[in-house]
């Protein structure tokens, strides 16, 4: 006998579970295909109507009143309030756009060889930007204009909202900047992702991690502690999340 | 004309020199908090006729509780999220699951927020589950899975996975199992056991009786294939094990000692070391056509090899340069480097499956340690600190590591424990994985579901 005797009980092993895909986009994108159908519906119906119908009152305007308007015209008013009415054709172009730049990634190598340096740019970028924050002081005199308690008021009060993703690389580098429309009373009117762009980008998972909890911390932490003097100045404001220094130490 | 010049003068000054009080103000934080992130998970809701079958089927009063209670285990031990008290809950699991309500979930601080249902369909169990993202107020993530009724521990462990894909970046860990040698006895009389089990210690089952002595088993990454050591007639020998089938066989018979074998990142090779006539060497065999290559000739000791992700290069143990110390290679055995400069001496690499970096065992002024360092050498870590503690085994992410660690006997020699631990990359959440016997030589598996 060569062989250790194995336990003579079976193995059992359930067999894979098989995964069904409902949805894994963002919410805005969710009812595209469902709505998509309905509105292409809704347009077929209305198409219908419109046709028997008279064109709305604006567009009647640019008719020149003596002009009889011939039966294309007619048609051209139909698609264009069509167009005006239907959002999937503007989805469309996005999806477009998508798939046009996931084409030009997966195929031209030329492209790549431009997106690589592109991200160099950017890393080139981001470093210089560490290099200033060591003149911090500087920085909040000269470029800021919030004075140095201001602008420690309102980097206290987002270091308690923000939770550091800790699954994060601490040798990767990973800079969210975030571009707020403040109110006076320091509520979030609008807040942009500068670099939108890198969250959808293949391999950029980390940085999607680090981009929605900057935003999370943000929705957490309104209202800002903002000055209360001075609206102008701050209104618009960049948070520049970076998360290393933590994950480092 | 002059005053055109002063014009033009003024203009270059306007372009070289642009007013700061335009510029964007930008505020630097690098500070935030490391509490893991709160994360309400919410039972999942199941109709009457579904949760009478499936108690039925699997003695489980309420199969959507039992699955929730999995994922938020899961969650707990990863150490990086918070899943908060079910008592807090305002939003019962029916209502929530359709469109939850944003403010009461703000209410007790939850960040994410995992609903979902069970329902009975035609006689199989369909899960489905969503991730909210409760201060954005919106779906991040919606799945259905569905399956038998038996694997319900499974889709627990597969909605964890995606759930910790989605909100950390990297994958998870959580469908995966590990296969260790389970110990019973004094330690002068034990017997060992190969045993296998989920990642949270459900599930265990013994693989062999335990008639023979087994070692250092270790998954195939690219399979359910395991090999390990186990002695005939005082010989140890390398074993493959298919865990599907059961069915295991010789690897070949080596005339010397056979140590730690390996698989190659693709499961087509064996990597070993092995003595022949007093010295040991590092070889591969090819699973295929069963050929034997050496990779190191070196007079001294060479053991416990381990490739990289790549499978370009191999990282191994040598006391070349007088003691046990850590050196990198290329995988045909050219170009060896040491990486280990630090005090002690260092044994038990391992690559990380995420290739960035190696694990390993550190012995130093009479304590163990598990550490990793970069492949280089660079940024070591040690992350724990025992009287007797060795072998790490990455989790399939590369971000948890799991070991063993013995206790101290006694006078009267009792007291002697084994016992398998796991420890994160951050060195804080240290946790010991439960297991019916003495545990040792642990190895993970890959993702059971890819």
């Amino acid at each position: 006998m060569s062989l250790p005797f194995l336990a003579k009980k079976a193995i059992d092993l359930p067999p894979i579970v098989s995964i069904e895909l409902i949805q894994i986009t963002e919410k805005t994108n969710i009812p595209f295909a469902p709505k998509a159908k309905k509105t292409i519906e809704k347009i077929k119906e209305k198409e219908k109507k419109l046709v028997s119908e008279q064109a709305p009152p604006k567009k009647v305007k640019k008719i020149k009143p003596d002009s009889i308007p011939m039966p294309d015209d007619k048609l051209k008013k139909v698609e264009k309030i069509i167009e005006d009415k239907q959002n999937p054709e503007k989805i469309d172009d996005e999806v477009k756009q998508v798939s046009e730049f996931e084409k030009k990634e997966l195929f031209d190598p030329n492209n790549i060889a431009a997106l690589i340096d592109k991200s160099k740019e950017e890393s080139a970028e981001t470093t210089k930007k560490t290099n200033k924050v060591t003149q911090d002081q500087d920085k909040n005199i000269q470029n800021t204009g919030l004075t140095l308690s201001e602008e420690d008021a309102l980097k206290a009060q987002i270091f308690g909202c923000w939770s550091i993703p800790l699954g994060l690389p601490y040798n990767e580098n990973l800079l969210v900047r975030i571009k707020l429309e403040l109110k006076p009373d320091g509520s979030v009117i609008r807040s942009e992702i500068l670099d939108h762009a890198r969250m959808n980008r293949p391999g950029q998972g980390f940085y999607k991690v680090l981009a929605e909890s900057a935003l999370r911390a943000v929705k957490l932490c309104q209202p800002l502690r903002v000055p209360s003097t001075g609206y102008e100045r701050w209104k618009e404001l960049q948070l520049n999340f970076d998360a290393r220094e933590m994950l480092e130490g | 004309m002059g005053k055109s010049k002063n014009y033009l003068i003024s203009f270059l000054i306007i372009l070289l020199f642009p007013v700061k009080s335009f510029g964007l103000i930008e505020v630097d934080i690098t500070r935030g908090n490391l509490n893991p992130l709160p994360v309400a998970v919410s039972p999942l809701s199941i109709d009457d006729k579904s949760k009478k079958s499936f108690e039925k089927l699997l003695k489980k009063k309420n199969i959507g509780s039992e699955i929730s209670l999995i994922v938020e285990n899961n969650l707990k031990t990863s150490g990086l999220f918070n899943p908060l008290d079910k008592n807090a809950f305002l939003q019962a699991p029916d209502i929530a699951n359709l469109k939850p309500r944003f403010e009461d979930w703000n209410l007790i601080k939850a960040q994410a927020l995992i609903t979902g249902k069970v329902s009975n369909f035609e006689d199989k169990l369909r899960v489905e589950f969503r991730l909210w993202d409760v201060l954005a107020g919106k779906e991040m993530m919606a799945l259905a899975f569905t399956t038998v009724p038996n694997n319900w521990r499974r889709v627990g462990h597969i909605i964890s996975d995606k759930v910790y894909e989605r909100l950390t970046g990297e994958k998870g860990y959580f469908d995966t199992r590990i296969i260790y040698v389970a110990e019973e006895g004094p330690k002068t009389k034990r017997i060992k056991k190969l045993a296998i089990m989920d990642q949270d210690g459900a599930n265990n089952k013994f693989l062999t009786l335990g008639n023979e002595l087994v070692l250092t088993p270790r998954f195939n990454p690219t399979s359910q294939m395991v090999t390990y050591l186990s002695y005939f007639r005082n010989l140890p020998r390398v074993y493959l094990l298919d865990i599907e089938t059961g069915i295991q066989e010789v690897v070949g018979d080596f005339p010397g000692m056979t140590f730690a074998p390996r698989f190659s990142p693709n499961g087509k090779k064996i990597i070993m070391s092995f003595a022949k006539d007093g010295n040991s060497d590092i070889y591969t065999m090819d699973l295929e056509n069963r050929i034997v290559e050496k990779i190191t000739n070196h007079p001294s000791i060479d053991t416990s090899p381990s490739y990289s992700p790549d499978g370009k290069y191999i990282c191994f143990n040598s006391d070349r340069s007088g003691y046990q110390q850590i050196y990198v290679m290329k995988s045909d055995g050219s170009n060896v480097k040491r990486i280990s400069f630090g005090k002690g001496i260092y044994g038990t690499p391992v690559w990380s499956p995420r290739g960035d970096l190696i694990a390993f065992t550190k012995l130093h002024k009479g304590k163990f340690y598990i550490g990793v360092m970069r492949i280089d050498g660079s940024g070591e870590r040690l992350l724990t600190e025992n009287y007797y503690q060795e072998a790490p085994s990455w989790s399939p992410n590369g971000r948890v590591l799991v070991f063993y660690r013995e206790t101290k006997t006694d006078d009267q020699g009792k007291g002697f424990s084994a016992k398998l631990w796991s420890i994160d990359l951050t060195g804080y959440n240290e946790r010991i994985l439960k297991t019916p016997t003495d545990g040792s030589d642990p190895s993970w598996s890959s993702l059971l579901s890819k």
